[in-house]
């Protein structure tokens, strides 16, 4: 390699460098100030909002830790966002099964109804929503978050699996047939097994999805019992608005889950996220 | 991760199976129908009563003046609502403002993702971690995020005043409350919180270019420039179309974000469509008025969703309509 190339390459990169940094400070600066402000007073909000806390201060973040109201909407929303995620996946997987091993008549036609249901946004259907929890006196129960929740993921759960299970060769389920098993046993013994990626995936999105869900969540639980961290930020906020420094800590601790979550499963909350974008 | 099965059960189950065909597949047809309702009833029950069933619904009450009181409407109005709707400055706001914000994300917000996406295509060392940080927005809670930014964008207390005084301006912007920013203020927290997901969905898509055709350019003597405008342009064009066309479909059913940062203020000023929606209907008891205001907006999403699929993604691989929602959730 020559001088010239070298040189070329080092400028290439410093270029590079320069605007990837740029992109970062815009992308990191927010949650920076997040994250030291939880650890400020208010005095050192309004005077020193740019630089680093001094003393630093750990209250505002044990304060939180300490109340009970935080632990139990992080506990309701692991709750709901795991019972959601159940049911899709479960509900999909037995129905994309169907639609991609066997033919029956209407097939397609309850294929595209299903599909179909992409096209409605949520935010459509959340008032009569609503009206129906009503009635059948769903509302402040998690299941009228939960059911709602999960019928809306099914269209892109069973798009997703079905063409997954489309692509299993017909050997795999004529030596399962062969070796005597049923389309249950076939399908819970084998097929589950060998979808384990393409699940992980569907579980994924269904488990964001419920976990940043907020609309519906709002007008389902008006009492506190079972309201979601999502509420809860806002509501602290309402609560604590002459206390920015607390409130800031209150926002930290409710985005390190899925801080967390993305750091240990970075590939499959990527690959999930972006699948519906890509998959067709 | 194959099932175990007990052994022993091969020539049982095969000699079986030859002896007795026909009573077996009898038998076996009437069992499929039993087993394909058990496959199929807990997603279609599931799905029609919370999906089909409020969605009819929503139509049908579009229709009359109710307010969602005392088992169903009954005061039938005809088109009313949607009559009352064209003339309402705030659903006409609405509009403007999605346009407005579909304009400035192909303008400002797709090029940056594209740009990063480019420049993380290629090799230095450290870009794992930037393209890691640029997802970070991204997987955050909406709400959670706009809690944070009405901080930042508080007056008197907030970092971005603050900023502006470190760089030597004083005093306080409105950035929240004065309606002659306050979209753009929401389109940059947009672009902060969305350019990752298109910047990923763009990286992929950069990465399913054959390196074999840049090299056989290179042999024919095309410079940069040229490889870029020449394949990777044309070449990105799917991933490009349905970029755009996730950013739209959300810009129509954003609500979280502006929401809890605004609540639609200052005097409607950033509100958006679904907002409109949940104010009619869940604050002001108008149900039958929101309900033909929620049925706008899915005709506009499908609406969008036939032209743009008839005329723009038709180029690309068939099944794009029905795959591509799962975006933004």
């Amino acid at each position: 390699m020559s001088v010239s190339t070298v040189r070329a390459k080092l400028l290439r990169n410093t270029g590079f460098y320069i605007a990837a940094f740029a992109a970062s400070i815009f992308v990191a600066t927010p949650i920076l100030f997040a994250l030291l402000g939880g650890f400020k007073d208010n005095q050192q909000l309004r005077e020193n909002a740019m630089g680093l806390p001094n003393p630093w201060h750990a209250e505002n973040y044990l304060d939180v830790l300490a109340d009970e109201t935080f632990w139990r909407q992080l506990v309701n929303s692991v709750v709901i966002a795991l019972a959601t995620t159940f049911i899709v996946v479960a509900a999909a997987a037995a129905v994309a099964f169907v639609f991609a091993r066997f033919a029956f008549r209407g097939r397609e036609a309850l294929f595209t109804l299903f599909a179909a249901g992409m096209m409605f946004p949520f935010a459509v259907a959340v008032l009569p929503l609503f009206i129906i929890l009503r009635t059948f006196e769903m509302l402040n129960s998690p299941l009228g978050v939960i059911l709602p929740q999960a019928a809306f993921g099914l269209p892109l759960t069973i798009i997703i699996l079905r063409s997954f299970f489309n692509q299993i060769p017909a050997e795999v389920e004529e030596a399962a047939t062969i070796d005597g098993a049923g389309p249950w046993r076939f399908f819970a013994q084998i097929l589950l097994p060998m979808s384990r990626p393409v699940l992980a995936t569907v579980s994924v999105l269904a488990l964001v999805g419920s976990w940043n869900s907020y609309l519906l969540p709002l007008v389902v639980l008006s009492k506190p019992t079972w309201q979601t961290l999502p509420l809860g930020v806002t509501q602290f906020q309402g609560e604590y608005a002459t206390e920015t420094a607390k409130v800031l800590a209150f926002v930290m601790l409710a985005m390190l889950p899925a801080l967390i979550f993305y750091a240990f499963a970075e590939r499959q909350l990527i690959s999930g996220l972006t699948s519906g974008g890509t998959k067709g | 991760m194959t099932a175990t099965r007990p052994p022993g059960r091969v020539s049982a189950h095969a000699g079986r199976a030859a002896n007795k065909v026909t009573p077996r597949s009898r038998r076996g047809r009437r069992l499929a129908g039993a087993t394909l309702a058990a496959f199929i009833s807990p997603a279609l029950v599931l799905f029609a009563l919370f999906v089909l069933v409020p969605v009819l619904f929503a139509a049908y009450i579009a229709f009359f003046r109710w307010n969602g009181l005392g088992g169903m409407p009954t005061d039938f109005v005809g088109l009313d609502n949607f009559r009352t709707m064209l003339g309402d400055e705030v659903f006409l706001g609405d509009l403007w403002r999605i346009g407005l914000i579909t304009v400035l994300s192909i303008v400002v917000q797709l090029p940056m993702a594209f740009g990063l996406a480019m420049l993380l295509h290629q090799k230095f060392p450290g870009r794992t971690a930037f393209r890691l940080l640029f997802f970070v927005p991204y997987i955050l809670t909406e709400a959670v995020t706009a809690v944070l930014f009405r901080l930042i964008f508080s007056p008197r207390r907030g970092f971005a005043d603050a900023f502006l005084a470190g760089l030597g301006f004083d005093g306080s912007v409105g950035w929240l409350s004065d309606r002659s920013i306050v979209m753009f203020v929401i389109f940059g927290i947009l672009t902060w919180k969305f350019f990752g997901f298109h910047m990923i969905l763009y990286l992929a898509g950069r990465q399913n270019i054959p390196e074999e055709l840049y090299e056989a350019a290179r042999v024919d003597g095309a410079t940069g420039k040229q490889l870029f405008w020449h394949i990777t342009v044309p070449l990105m064009g799917p991933t490009v179309r349905i970029t755009v066309f996730l950013s739209v479909i959300g810009t129509v059913q954003l609500f979280d974000l502006v929401y809890v940062l605004t609540k639609g203020g200052p005097f409607h000023a950033s509100e958006s469509l679904a907002i409109t929606m949940y104010e009619q209907g869940f604050v002001r008891n108008q149900i039958g008025y929101a309900s033909a205001l929620s049925i706008a907006m899915f005709l506009i999403s499908l609406v969008f969703a036939l032209i743009y699929q008839r005329y723009v993604l038709s180029r690309d691989t068939q099944g794009a309509l029905t795959t591509t929602a799962g975006g933004r959730s």
